[in-house]
């Protein structure tokens, strides 16, 4: 009796085996995760009220009580940000150069791609922590953590983008009898350009992101003044800052929207 | 290819005089921009503590070796800790993700002029806000724990999905869209068999490589309270024992190149 054949949308995963595998594997999974998380509602219940009083602060920020100390923690962060990115695109360039298996020899590749690896592992607060420890306390290991921060993202993408080069080009330089520095900035350079420009923009972007944080374990910006008025409960300055904040970075995300269209 | 006249000779130039002139103003203003913050930037530092920075750094890291390996049994839990918090944050942010990109994405909005730019604003706020703000915050509400950090994760992770989703959703092929339309489904139908098949690609690989993202997030989480192996790593720096430091960070280590090869793996399985 095959009369009434329905049709079903075909499974993500074909195999059944496999499909039933997964789901058992993630109920499972799911259940351990959520029987391990410890909820105290009390302590919810009694935050409610802050929480409340958070949002409503949002509503009502208070610029002007701690206008010095916010003015002066935003300063540091945009000069902090500056300061790195360029640190960072200066040192990123070289190790993107060895990190591309089409230019350097094995030993240096490896080398190259271990940086790369390091710096993507930890997060930034981490090497924060560790530079203020050696620095000590201010902007300057800020300005360190991020511009060590920003090699790992910018020197493996621009490592993808030499690799995939048209090396129609550079034989083309290279034919015409250049030397090795001339064939890459001839060769090389002209074709991964936008790309640089586009990808410093971006990490510009992210990196004032990064300064708001690298403040909360002493390693200067805003993010101090943050902790400070959340450790008092001044919910009304946190608001504040963080509309400044958010401001800030949608002023950046747009401008450099901008700016990388005309580029590339 | 601009070529100027010098005399009789003519001669090649790499560009024409306009764009080496706003080159040159782009370089100048660029470094002395730079210049200027790098004063900045000095004037508050202590160089004298940055002059004694490689000894410094060597007696720390010979505090720091040999790593502590008992120290292991207690790192256990935390570690679990970390992982649900990036897995759960992952999971509770693609939940609100996925109705944010369909509000915010121009052919799906149901109002362009009133609910998208609500729907753009929160994308904006989330990924404008660390997640370590955000369990900053979170903590001082709904105090330190876990659910603090899962919270942090899945708010910061938002915006990060919900952009790349509704990308994809208004890049998607409208003749699909169309052809179910045709066949006189309904509008869910049409989410459904038009528009989710094409999107779903995009979406497991974004999930899995925020995942990824997040199980490096999850690390810190602790140092401000909300859980996971980060509050392992400030109850040892703060009682500056190096050696358990060391195994922590080796831990971390290990578990964001685990995250890594698994995310590179079902990334490989689905595309």
């Amino acid at each position: 009796m095959n009369a009434s054949r329905t049709w079903r949308p075909k499974p993500f995963i074909e195999n059944p085996k496999l499909r039933w595998g997964i789901t058992i594997g993630v109920l499972l999974y799911m259940l351990l995760a959520l029987g391990s998380v410890e909820v105290n509602w009390m302590r919810i219940y009694a935050g409610l009220d802050r929480g409340l009083q958070f949002f409503a602060a949002f509503a009502q920020p208070n610029f002007t009580e701690r206008w010095t100390d916010i003015s002066e923690g935003l300063a540091e962060s945009l000069v902090m940000t500056v300061v790195s990115t360029v640190i960072g695109i200066i040192i990123s360039i070289p190790i993107a150069l060895g990190a591309s298996r089409n230019l350097a020899p094995l030993p240096i590749y490896l080398f190259c791609r271990a940086i790369i690896t390091l710096s993507r592992t930890f997060q930034e607060v981490i090497i924060a922590i560790l530079f203020v420890a050696i620095f000590g306390f201010g902007p300057f290991a800020g300005v360190l953590t991020i511009s060590f921060a920003t090699i790992g993202f910018l020197a493996k993408l621009l490592a993808e983008a030499i690799e995939n080069i048209d090396p129609g080009q550079g034989e083309a330089v290279r034919s015409t009898g250049a030397r090795w520095w001339q064939w890459l900035n001839y060769g090389i350079q002209p074709q991964v350009m936008p790309r640089l420009i586009g990808l410093s923009l971006y990490r510009l972007d992210i990196n004032f992101r990064e300064s708001a944080v690298v403040g909360l374990v002493g390693a200067g910006g805003i993010g101090a003044t943050l902790n400070t008025a959340f450790d008092r409960y001044e919910f009304d300055t946190a608001a504040a800052i963080l509309i400044l904040i958010i401001g800030i970075v949608m002023f950046a995300e747009y401008s450099s929207s901008a700016i990388r269209k005309r580029v590339q | 290819m601009p070529v100027e006249m010098n005399s009789q000779e003519k001669i090649w130039k790499h560009r024409d005089r306009k764009t080496q002139l706003t080159h040159w103003a782009i370089w100048f203003f660029g470094t002395a921009l730079f210049v200027w913050c790098w004063q900045l930037v000095s004037e508050k530092t202590e160089w004298f503590f940055v002059l004694d920075a490689p000894t410094i750094a060597a007696d720390i890291g010979s505090r720091m070796v040999p790593p502590r390996w008992e120290y292991i049994d207690k790192l256990w839990v935390p570690l679990w800790d970390t992982l649900n918090i990036a897995t759960l944050g992952t999971l509770l942010a693609l939940v609100l993700a996925v109705p944010v990109a369909f509000l915010a994405a121009r052919n799906t909005s149901p109002s362009p002029t009133l609910l998208r730019p609500i729907a753009l604003l929160v994308i904006v706020s989330s990924r404008s806000i660390n997640s370590l703000i955000w369990s900053l915050l979170l903590v001082s509400i709904l105090g330190p724990g876990v659910l603090a950090g899962i919270i942090a994760i899945a708010l910061r992770s938002i915006g990060f999905v919900a952009k790349l989703l509704y990308e994809a959703i208004e890049e998607i092929d409208e003749n699909q869209v169309e052809a179910i339309k045709t066949t006189g489904a309904s509008r869910s139908q049409v989410i459904a068999y038009g528009i989710v098949p094409q999107i779903l690609p995009t979406f497991v690989g974004v999930s899995v490589f925020r995942w990824d993202i997040n199980i490096r997030e999850s690390t810190v989480l602790g140092l401000v309270g909300a859980g996971g192996i980060g509050l392992q790593l400030q109850a040892s720096l703060n009682i500056l024992a190096w050696p358990q430091v060391t195994l922590i960070l080796l831990m971390i280590f290990l578990t964001v190149l685990f995250s890594e090869w698994l995310s590179a793996k079902a990334r490989h399985a689905i595309i």
